[in-house]
């Protein structure tokens, strides 16, 4: 910033910022055909392997579902009560993991980050246990918990702990020491640094470590519930497979696909509001 | 024979920058045989001076010549470990509102708005939200700022992220007002006109003001008296005072007679000593 201030001081920063923000927010028309175009050809392929029954050896798409079948089973699905279960048994279980490995992982966090006591007691055991993908817990998670639900749900809560833990580790250790010196001079305590200097400082990175974390929760939740669920869109995709409807493997994948990114999107949109300071790209 | 510094402690014979007889006034600030040791290596020895109240003190040096170190004892990041340190002649412990640093980079809050910045020395000590309101506005008045008291500080410009700075630091009411550098990041335009508005600001509260700068022009600018800090391992810095017509922060002094000649004296004695 001092760098960028020397050569533009004042107030000259502002307007380039404001042109860039622009041009990323709205592609030239020429650009949009193209990439629509793209997805029309990836479809287009998508088609004709399918509908042809192309056999490559290596691969075949003998069984692939077409987009107009994926399409009609899609229509049916949106009809049949049997997706609101799924989708809201899926739905209950991510924000479960997910809001439990939220609280975990910025409380943990913060302790690691700010105590020296905390972190030796704290980080040793989180580094052996970080490695280990979470779709590795599913069998120890079925023996441990009772209830196949609550096992679902661990697996969801270790696959968003750790992006956000890390990312609320790293920036609660790196608040600025010259940020926490002046609060100290204004009077602030531990706690009131904590909470007005600290936790503010590191939201824009805790946010993005729950976006992240977001992402691994749903790739985490499905796995789970192909393996020991009831219900839930994992589980409609496994089952599909098992019950020979090929058409409906294509439009779970389709499902998990919107529904992790909406979620994704939903945390950032969040994450936003509760940061009024960085909207209209704010330093950070 | 310019090389015969003076020794803080005991001048010979009083000489133009010498502390003011405390006669009526108790100093705001004292220093008596402060030193200062880290990791078992003496950084400092034997610093003492006075400052009365209303005065603008210049610590005035080039980078690591001690003078951040006074600086962060008065306000209490760092404890002597040798003599003492006083503040209205009680001994400084650890850092409080009663001395606000000004950093250079204003070191702003961003994501409280500018009213929430300049009374957060007020929500600290428990005010309430009314009161917290009236006093940003009056200190945003104070420095320029006023109707920009709801913006975020990066909707700011450098110079206007300074006023804030200082804001927040006035609106606790500081026995002393301490700042490190505040203007070394601002352009050249930006920070004469800050630097005026810090003579109108203590014009206007009294508040006693010691800063830290690497600048000759601005020392002598702003300060009452300057310490020139030449070797503060042996405790020995040397003091001007300023001689300037008022009011002081008309633009003209940097031009005056008794401005170039102090400037040059000092850059004299820098220079001798580099």
């Amino acid at each position: 910033m001092s760098a960028a201030t020397l050569e533009a001081p004042g107030a000259a920063l502002a307007p380039p910022k404001a042109e860039s923000r622009r041009a990323q927010g709205r592609l030239p028309l020429r650009r949009l055909v193209t990439r629509a175009a793209a997805l029309g050809l990836g479809l287009l392929a998508w088609h004709l392997a399918a509908s042809q029954k192309l056999d490559l050896g290596l691969v075949t798409f003998r069984n692939v579902p077409t987009p107009a079948d994926v399409a009609r089973a899609a229509w049916a699905l949106a009809h049949s009560p049997k997706l609101g279960a799924h989708v809201g048994a899926s739905l209950a279980r991510v924000l479960g993991g997910f809001m439990a490995a939220l609280v975990a992982g910025i409380g943990l966090g913060l302790a690691i980050g700010r105590s020296r006591l905390a972190g030796d007691l704290l980080l040793p055991p989180l580094e052996v246990l970080r490695p280990i993908p979470a779709v590795a817990w599913i069998p120890l998670a079925i023996l441990i918990f009772p209830s196949s639900e609550a096992s679902m749900v661990f697996i969801t809560f270790t696959g968003a702990l750790f992006p956000i833990l890390l990312n609320t580790v790293h920036e609660a250790e790196a608040a600025s020491p010259r940020l926490v010196a002046s609060a100290r001079s204004l009077g602030a305590g531990r706690a009131a640094i904590l909470r007005e200097v600290v936790i503010p400082a590191a939201l824009p990175s805790i946010v993005t470590g729950a976006a992240i974390g977001m992402g691994t929760a749903w790739f985490c939740l499905v796995t789970a519930e192909m393996i020991s669920g009831q219900y839930g869109i994992g589980y409609f995709t496994w089952e599909s497979y098992t019950l020979q409807n090929y058409d409906d493997i294509v439009v779970g994948m389709l499902l998990i696909g919107l529904l992790g990114m909406g979620s994704s999107v939903a945390v950032r949109a969040a994450g936003r509001l509760a940061m009024p300071w960085t909207r209209a790209g704010g330093r950070s | 024979m310019i090389r015969t510094a003076l020794r803080v402690v005991r001048p010979a014979r009083p000489e133009a920058g010498a502390d003011p007889v405390p006669a009526a006034a108790r100093p705001v600030l004292a220093f008596e045989g402060v030193g200062f040791a880290y990791d078992g290596r003496a950084v400092m020895r034997d610093v003492s001076f006075r400052v009365a109240p209303g005065e603008i003190v210049a610590l005035l040096g080039p980078s690591g010549c001690g003078k951040t170190t006074i600086l962060n004892m008065i306000a209490g990041f760092l404890a002597p470990t040798e003599g003492v340190a006083l503040l209205d002649g009680r001994a400084i412990a650890g850092p409080g509102p009663d001395r606000g640093v000004v950093f250079q980079a204003a070191a702003l809050f961003d994501w409280m708005t500018v009213a929430e910045n300049i009374a957060f020395s007020l929500r600290c000590a428990g005010r309430p939200r009314r009161e917290r309101r009236r006093v940003a506005e009056e200190m945003a008045v104070l420095v320029g700022l006023a109707g920009r008291e709801d913006a975020y500080p990066y909707e700011l410009s450098g110079g206007m992220r300074q006023r804030v700075g200082l804001a927040r630091v006035l609106a606790a009411r500081p026995r002393v007002m301490l700042m490190d550098e505040p203007f070394s990041a601002l352009d050249v335009q930006t920070r004469e006109a800050l630097q005026e508005e810090v003579l109108r600001i203590r014009d206007r509260t009294g508040c006693t003001i010691v800063f830290v700068t690497h600048s000759i022009d601005e020392a002598v600018f702003l300060g009452d008296r300057i310490f020139l800090l030449e070797d503060i391992r042996a405790g020995r810095f040397e003091r001007f005072a300023v001689d300037l017509p008022g009011p002081r922060d008309a633009p003209e002094n940097r031009l005056a007679p008794g401005f170039l000649s102090l400037r040059e004296t000092i850059y004299r004695r820098m220079r001798h000593h580099g």
